[in-house]
């Protein structure tokens, strides 16, 4: 994982859920974050797929439980 | 807490990264900063419901973050899903408690009309026709029921037609296809909002078929979390709506103040010459005559053209006059700085010179380093962003929602004219010394009506725009004017005025209540087109008379001060007003009516129109 695509996806999704950037760790999942709710899920995938130019699988969205997760389906059609 | 200088330059850097980048993650971003920033800017407070059939919340930052860009706080609120049909319906359903400034009625085709989306090829002509009309009856009654229960403005999406219609070629071949019958709806729908006032169509068709419908759909979205639009295309939606919520919360330019060398012709007329600018039907000159054709609709929808260019006047204005390329002529200019001085300080005085706040100005110049200037010294007027390439000029400025109108009243496509009457007059004051040989010179009449369905439109038009000369600023909408009118002790009264230059058309309204033996002046505004004509005294002589012969001792008016109308700030104490209570807002000034008299100037000859109200 290089560090770059791990600092985009924190700042990104620091903006759309509304907290500091700091706040954003590979761990870091729904659960953590009230914030964090269908319709900012919804606006995080339509964020990434505008900054990382691709459209996600509706599978993949599922499997979307947590920051982690986020850089590992990103990793696979990034690189 | 911000201080107001840092506020403002905050504003400016979101509204540069705006312009930059509108991605879901800045929208975000400005949206959380506008939390932050609301209490120290000037914006102005809108509320917005979207009553819709598909997801609309990813828009909604995006929204929010341009509209705060506008100049515009705005509140939105989200339908569920479907549900537009009660939230029209029942008045106690949380679209009316949420009291919204506009509504936005989304609703797409595929839910409306299934059976047309889905089901046509098994349809009979007859079938298609009941659909027709079962559509049109719905959106009928729900127009209807709107403007009965709300006075806010509707805004409708009407029907897109299908990227691949589902008879394929054959649905061409015939008047009872998909895409007619859609197209049908779309018509009749374009009725039904021109029959009502404040209910205009957005047309959601056009604008899918303006980025390409191919292009416009997510399917997958769609399928899976109800959203039809791709990601790339949120903002272009977003866009569209802005068009609209410009000129509904009033932050419209009246003036596009434009550049000349690079703008209005390609090259540099100084060092080009006449012969050398580009200017004409082919490449590369016809870049710019298609800039001079996108601002000939602007000038024929009543918005004003002015010149500020860094150049010898002489020189310029030979081109302009007799460069057979020009579209523009000069009489399309209501006024022109070429000179060598400042960019901000020509556009103040033409500002001033045209009677119009700065805030109503905007600016296209090529000049990226002039545009930064204007931004920073004149944070206010709207600068239209272009980027080099000179055959994307004509797009930017039909972009920008500034120029959006609702409706063109016969002031509107006069306007230019008008102001070169204008221009006369001031000829003429120059030429006469004293104030009473002028204002007699002039020879005014000035009529004055009650309320008609004819003049409606002009008057809220008024009552939205006018800034100056304007006593309480009270902002009204056609149906919110109607609806004050049918109470007992309400009038409205709106003033024409004709001089030997010409008709100048309605330029004033004032609104007025009686109470037992107090007349209270609720709105009372004229136009700056007559300001310092003795017109406002006509016209409120005519009110003291009308508020005596019915009974009123008192008559009363409130003067509640904003940033811009100071001109009318010593309008009730320049005619005998005595100031009395105060409530933070303003102040509320009296005149005893059995005491004082407020004659009409003689000058002005002045007609009575009676009617009903």
């Amino acid at each position: 994982m290089s560090e770059p695509l791990l600092d985009r996806v924190r700042s990104i999704a620091a903006d759309v859920l509304e907290v500091p950037t700091a706040t954003i760790t590979p761990a870091t999942s729904p659960e953590d974050l009230d914030t964090w709710d269908s319709v900012h899920h919804l606006n995080l995938v339509l964020a990434l797929e505008q900054e990382f130019n691709l459209q996600f699988e509706p599978e993949e969205i599922d499997q979307m439980k947590d920051i982690q997760h986020i850089l590992d389906i990103l990793g696979s059609k990034v690189a | 807490m911000v201080a107001v200088g840092e506020a403002s330059a905050a504003r400016r850097a979101l509204a540069e990264l705006w312009a930059h980048e509108a991605s879901p993650s800045a929208a975000s971003f400005v949206v959380q900063r506008l939390e932050q920033l609301r209490s120290s800017l000037p914006l102005q407070p809108y509320r917005l419901a979207i009553l819709r059939s598909f997801t609309v919340e990813p828009m909604v930052p995006l929204l929010r973050a341009a509209a705060f860009c506008a100049g515009i706080d705005l509140t939105v609120h989200v339908s569920d899903f479907n549900a537009h049909v009660q939230a029209i319906m029942d008045a106690s359903s949380s679209l009316y408690s949420f009291a919204p400034d506009a509504v936005v009625l989304a609703v797409q085709t595929r839910d409306i009309a299934p059976d047309l989306w889905n089901d046509v090829t098994g349809l009979t002509v007859a079938q298609i026709r009941s659909s027709i009309i079962r559509v049109t009856d719905e959106f009928q009654a729900w127009i209807r029921a709107f403007r009965q229960k709300s006075s806010a403005h509707l805004v409708v999406h009407n029907l897109e037609t299908a990227a691949f219609p589902a008879a394929g070629l054959l649905d061409s071949q015939s008047n009872s296809g998909q895409s007619t019958a859609i197209s049908e709806i779309n018509r009749s729908l374009t009725t039904l909002a021109s029959e009502q006032t404040g209910v205009h169509v957005l047309d959601y068709d056009g604008l899918v078929a303006r980025y390409g419908r191919a292009c416009w759909h997510d399917e997958r979205k769609w399928l899976t979390v109800r959203l039809p639009i791709s990601a790339p295309h949120l903002n272009d939606m977003v866009q569209e709506w802005m068009r609209f919520l410009h000129p509904l919360a009033g932050k419209i330019a009246k003036v596009l103040v434009v550049d000349l060398d690079n703008t209005l012709w390609g090259g540099v007329i100084g060092e080009d010459g006449i012969t050398g600018i580009k200017l004409g039907t082919e490449y590369p000159g016809a870049a710019y005559q298609a800039v001079q054709r996108t601002l000939l609709d602007l000038h024929r929808r009543g918005i004003l053209l002015a010149i500020c260019s860094k150049n010898n006047r002489d020189d310029a204005l030979d081109a302009i006059e007799n460069h057979p390329g020009m579209l523009l002529k000069p009489e399309h200019f209501a006024a022109m700085r070429i000179n060598w001085t400042d960019k901000a300080q020509n556009l103040r005085e033409i500002a001033s010179e045209l009677n119009v706040g700065v805030d109503s100005l905007a600016l296209l110049d090529d000049n990226p380093i002039e545009r930064q200037q204007v931004r920073v010294a004149l944070p206010e007027v709207v600068v239209i962003d272009l980027p080099s390439d000179a055959m994307e000029f004509a797009r930017r400025i039909r972009d920008c929602p500034a120029f959006e109108r609702f409706t063109l009243s016969n002031e509107d496509q006069q306007r230019g004219a008008m102001y070169q009457a204008q221009r006369e007059r001031e000829q003429l004051e120059q030429a006469i010394t004293s104030r009473e040989d002028f204002y007699r010179s002039l020879q005014q009449e000035a009529e004055i009506s009650p309320l008609t369905k004819a003049s409606q439109s002009r008057i809220a038009q008024l009552t939205n725009k006018t800034n100056q000369f304007n006593l309480t600023t009270r902002r009204y909408s056609e149906q919110q004017i109607s609806e004050l009118v049918s109470q007992p002790g309400w009038n409205c009264y709106s003033i024409r005025v004709r001089d030997r230059f010409g008709d100048n058309g309605l330029v004033g309204v004032a609104i007025t209540k009686q109470n037992g033996a107090t007349a209270e002046i609720d709105t009372f505004l004229l136009s700056c087109r007559v300001i310092g004509r003795t017109v406002e005294t006509a016209f409120l002589s005519f009110l003291a008379d009308h508020a005596r012969s019915n009974g009123a001792t008192y008559l009363q008016g409130w003067f509640l001060p904003t940033k811009k109308n100071a001109p009318a700030r010593d309008f009730y104490s320049a005619h005998g007003f005595r100031a009395g209570e105060q409530n933070g807002d303003g102040t509320l000034w009296t005149l005893d009516l059995t005491s004082n008299s407020l004659p009409a100037p003689e000058w002005i000859r002045l007609h009575i129109v009676n009617g009903d109200k």
